[in-house]
C-alpha cells in the first residue's frame, strides 16, 4: 500500500499513530494487570494533565513567542465550569459536556484577556497575564457559588486511562496540526520577528489572539480533566505557583518543541514523585535542580528540536562512536 | 474625614514598604531586564535576620536594621554571582526560571530551617511603642519611623545613583550595556552593586514589616513582592522615582479598599489597576514610550 509515493511504514503520520498506540497499550496492560497501582495512576493523571497544559502553553510562549504567566487561571476556569456541570448532569454526557463547557469558558476568557493585553510585548504581557490569573483566583475565592476558599468537593470522577489518553492525543494533534497550518506558520513568524511579520502583511494581533484562544481552550480542558479525576478543587490549587510549574515544564522541555514539553512533563513529574518521600526537603531539592538545570542547559532538554527516530538514531550513533573511541584508546 | 486621614496615614506606612521593595525590582530590571522573583524572598530573609537580632541577640532596633541590610546585601550579591551571572547571555526566559528557582530555594530552604509557623517579633518597648493622637487620628511612632527611614533611604539612594561614580556607571549600564563596557565600565561589578543596593533596601523593608505587623513566616514575601512589582510597573519600570510613587500609590489604594469594606478584593483591585495601567500606558506613569526602530 502506498500513500503519496511512500509505503505506509515510511509515512510520518502512520509512525506517530503507531508510536502513540504502543504507549497507550503498554500503560493499559500495566494498569489492567495491576502492575501499576492507583498511586502510580494518580501520578500518570497529573503528568497527563501537565502534558496538556505544557503543550498548550508552548503554543503561546514557545511558538508564538508571547510570554504568559497566567496559564493556571485558564485551568481554574475550566475546572470550575466543568465542576458546575458534572455536579448537575450525571453520567458520561455530563462529563463530556463539562469538558466542552470548561474549555469554551476558558477560551472565552482568553479572548477577553487576550484582545487588550496581547498588544503588550514581552515582560509586560507576562505581568498582565499574571495579574489576570490572580484576579480570577481571588474571584473564585470570594464568590458564593464556588464555595470560597474551601472549594467544591464530592465531584464525580470519570477520568480513566482511555479518556485521559484520548484528550492528550487530541490536544497534541490539534496543536501540531495548527502549527503546520497557515495561521500556525504566521504565529511562528511572529515569534521570529514581530515587526518583519507585520511588514509581510501578517495581522499579528489576530494570530496572537488565535494562538492564545487555542492555548486557553486546551488549558480549560486540562482543568476540566483535573476536576473530573480529583474529587475536590479549590482556588489555591490554581495559584501563581501552578502557572510557574507549567512554564517550568515548557522551558525545561525546550521552548518550541512539542515532544520537549511532553518529555519535560514526564521527567519533572517523575522527579517530583521520587522526591515526594522527602516531604520537607522536596521543594528545596526541586528548586536546586531547577537552578542547576537552567545554568547548565538554558535551552532546555530538546532545544527547539523535536524528538524523532532519526534524532534518536543519530544520538545512538554518537554514543556508539564515543564508545568505540574509548575502546580504541583502551587498547593503545 | 477623620477616617479618610487615618487611612492616608496607614497607607503611607504600607506604601513605604512597597516602595522600598519596588526599588530593588526596578533597579534590577532597569539594568539586566530581569524580573528578579527572588527579590521578595530577600525581603523575607531580611525580616528573619531582624527577628534573630532582636530575639536572640537582644540588639536594638537600629542595630538590627543595619545588620539585616548588610546580610541581605551580601545575599543579593551571592544570588547574582551564583545564579544569574552564568546566564548573562542566555535567553531571558531561562534567567527568569532561574530566578523562580532561587525564590523557591530561599522560601523552602528557610521553611526547612525555621519551620513554617508564624513567628512574632518581640514586644515593642520605649520610644517604639508610643502613639500620638491628632484629633481622632492615631499615629504610632512606628508609622512615623517607617516613613522617615524610607525617605532617608530613598534620598541616600538618589544621591548614590545621581552623584557618585558607581551611580553613573549604573545609569550608563542600564542605558546600553555594550557601550558602557566599551567606555571602560566594569559591567559585572556595576550589576553586583545594583543587586547589593536593591537587596539592602529589601532587607530594611523586611525588618520594618516585622515590627509593624509583628508576624513573619517563610512565605511572607510572595504577595508583597508581587504588589511591589506592580508598583514598579505602575511608576514605569527601571525608573527610580517611579517605583517610589508607585509604591505609595499601591499602598494607599490598598488601605483605602480594605478600610471601606473591600478587604477581600484588595489584591484583585491592585492587579486590576496594573492591567489598566498596562493597557493605557504600558511604559508606566513616568515612562517614556520609545519608538521601535527596525
Amino acid at each position: 500500500m502506498k500513500i503519496s509515493g511512500k509505503t505506509l511504514g515510511q509515512s510520518a503520520a502512520f509512525r506517530k499513530l503507531v508510536g502513540a498506540l504502543v504507549i497507550y497499550a503498554v500503560i493499559q496492560i500495566l494498569l489492567a494487570t495491576g502492575l501499576l497501582s492507583d498511586y502510580y495512576f494518580a501520578t500518570i493523571v497529573t503528568i497527563g494533565i501537565n502534558v496538556i497544559l505544557a503543550v498548550s502553553l508552548n503554543l503561546i510562549t514557545g511558538f508564538t513567542g508571547q510570554f504568559s504567566l497566567g496559564h493556571a487561571g485558564f485551568m481554574s476556569i475550566g475546572a470550575y465550569f466543568c465542576a458546575f456541570i458534572t455536579l448537575r448532569v450525571e453520567g458520561i454526557p455530563g462529563f463530556l459536556l463539562g469538558i466542552l463547557v470548561g474549555g469554551c469558558a476558558a477560551a472565552l476568557v482568553g479572548v477577553l484577556v487576550g484582545l487588550p493585553t496581547l498588544r503588550l510585548r514581552g515582560d509586560y504581557l507576562a505581568i498582565a497575564t499574571l495579574g489576570m490569573a490572580e484576579i480570577i483566583r481571588i474571584i473564585f475565592q470570594n464568590i458564593k457559588i464556588t464555595n470560597g476558599a474551601a472549594g467544591l468537593s464530592n465531584l464525580p470522577q470519570y477520568v480513566n486511562w482511555p479518556w485521559l489518553f484520548l484528550f492528550i492525543a487530541a490536544v497534541v494533534a490539534l496543536t501540531v496540526n495548527f502549527l503546520h497550518s497557515s495561521p500556525g506558520r504566521a504565529c511562528i513568524a511572529i515569534r521570529e520577528d514581530e515587526i518583519a511579520a507585520e511588514a509581510m502583511g501578517i495581522n499579528t494581533t489576530r494570530y496572537k489572539v488565535t494562538a492564545f484562544i487555542i492555548g486557553a481552550f486546551c488549558a480549560g480542558v486540562a482543568g476540566a480533566l483535573y476536576a473530573t479525576y480529583f474529587p475536590r478543587i479549590k482556588p489555591d490549587t490554581f495559584g501563581f505557583m501552578k502557572s510557574v510549574d507549567i512554564l517550568v515544564i515548557v522551558v525545561f522541555g525546550g521552548l518550541g518543541s512539542i515532544t520537549g514539553s511532553i518529555l519535560g512533563a514526564i521527567v519533572l513529574g517523575l522527579i517530583s514523585m521520587f522526591l515526594s518521600s522527602y516531604t520537607e526537603l522536596r521543594m528545596v531539592l526541586y528548586a536546586l535542580l531547577l537552578v542547576i538545570i537552567m545554568i547548565f542547559r538554558p535551552q532546555g532538554l530538546m532545544g527547539s528540536r523535536e524528538l524523532s527516530l532519526a534524532l534518536m538514531k543519530r544520538a545512538g550513533d554518537h554514543l556508539m562512536g564515543l564508545f568505540r573511541k574509548k575502546e580504541k584508546e583502551g587498547r593503545v | 474625614m477623620e477616617q479618610f486621614l487615618q487611612q492616608v496615614v496607614n497607607g503611607l506606612s504600607l506604601g513605604s514598604i512597597y516602595a522600598l521593595i519596588a526599588l530593588g525590582y526596578t533597579m534590577v530590571y532597569g539594568i539586566i531586564k530581569l524580573i528578579n522573583f527572588a527579590h521578595c524572598d530577600v525581603y523575607m530573609i531580611g525580616a528573619y535576620v531582624g527577628y534573630a537580632c532582636m530575639t536572640f541577640l537582644h540588639l536594638g532596633f537600629v542595630a538590627s536594621l543595619c545588620i539585616s541590610m548588610l546580610v541581605c546585601m551580601v545575599l543579593g550579591v551571592i544570588i547574582e554571582k551564583v545564579a544569574y551571572k552564568p546566564l548573562r547571555n542566555a535567553a531571558r526566559i531561562a534567567v527568569l526560571i532561574t530566578a523562580i528557582g532561587v525564590s523557591y530555594l530561599l522560601e523552602y530552604g528557610m521553611m526547612y530551617f525555621v519551620k513554617a509557623n508564624v513567628r512574632t517579633y518581640p514586644e515593642k518597648t520605649g520610644i517604639l511603642a508610643m502613639t500620638f493622637q491628632l484629633g481622632n487620628i492615631n499615629i504610632s511612632m512606628l508609622q512615623i519611623l517607617i516613613v522617615a527611614i524610607t525617605v532617608v533611604l530613598m534620598i541616600a539612594l538618589q544621591l548614590i545613583v545621581k552623584k557618585t561614580r558607581i551611580g553613573k556607571a549604573m545609569r550608563a549600564t542600564s542605558q546600553d550595556q555594550d557601550a558602557a563596557e566599551l567606555m571602560g565600565i566594569n559591567v559585572n561589578t556595576t550589576i553586583s552593586f545594583t543587586f547589593a543596593l536593591g537587596s539592602a533596601l529589601a532587607g530594611a523593608a523586611g525588618v520594618l514589616v516585622g515590627i509593624y505587623y509583628n508576624s513573619i513566616d517563610p512565605l511572607m514575601g510572595f504577595l508583597p513582592g508581587l504588589k511591589a512589582f506592580v508598583a514598579a510597573v505602575f511608576g514605569g519600570i527601571g525608573i527610580i522615582p517611579g517605583a517610589m510613587i508607585g509604591g505609595y500609590f499601591i499602598g494607599i489604594v490598598e488601605t483605602f479598599v480594605s478600610g471601606y469594606g473591600g478587604s477581600m478584593y484588595k489584591d484583585a483591585i491592585v492587579f486590576a489597576i496594573l492591567i489598566l495601567v498596562l493597557i493605557i500606558k504600558p511604559s508606566g506613569l513616568l515612562g517614556k514610550s520609545t519608538r521601535e526602530k527596525v
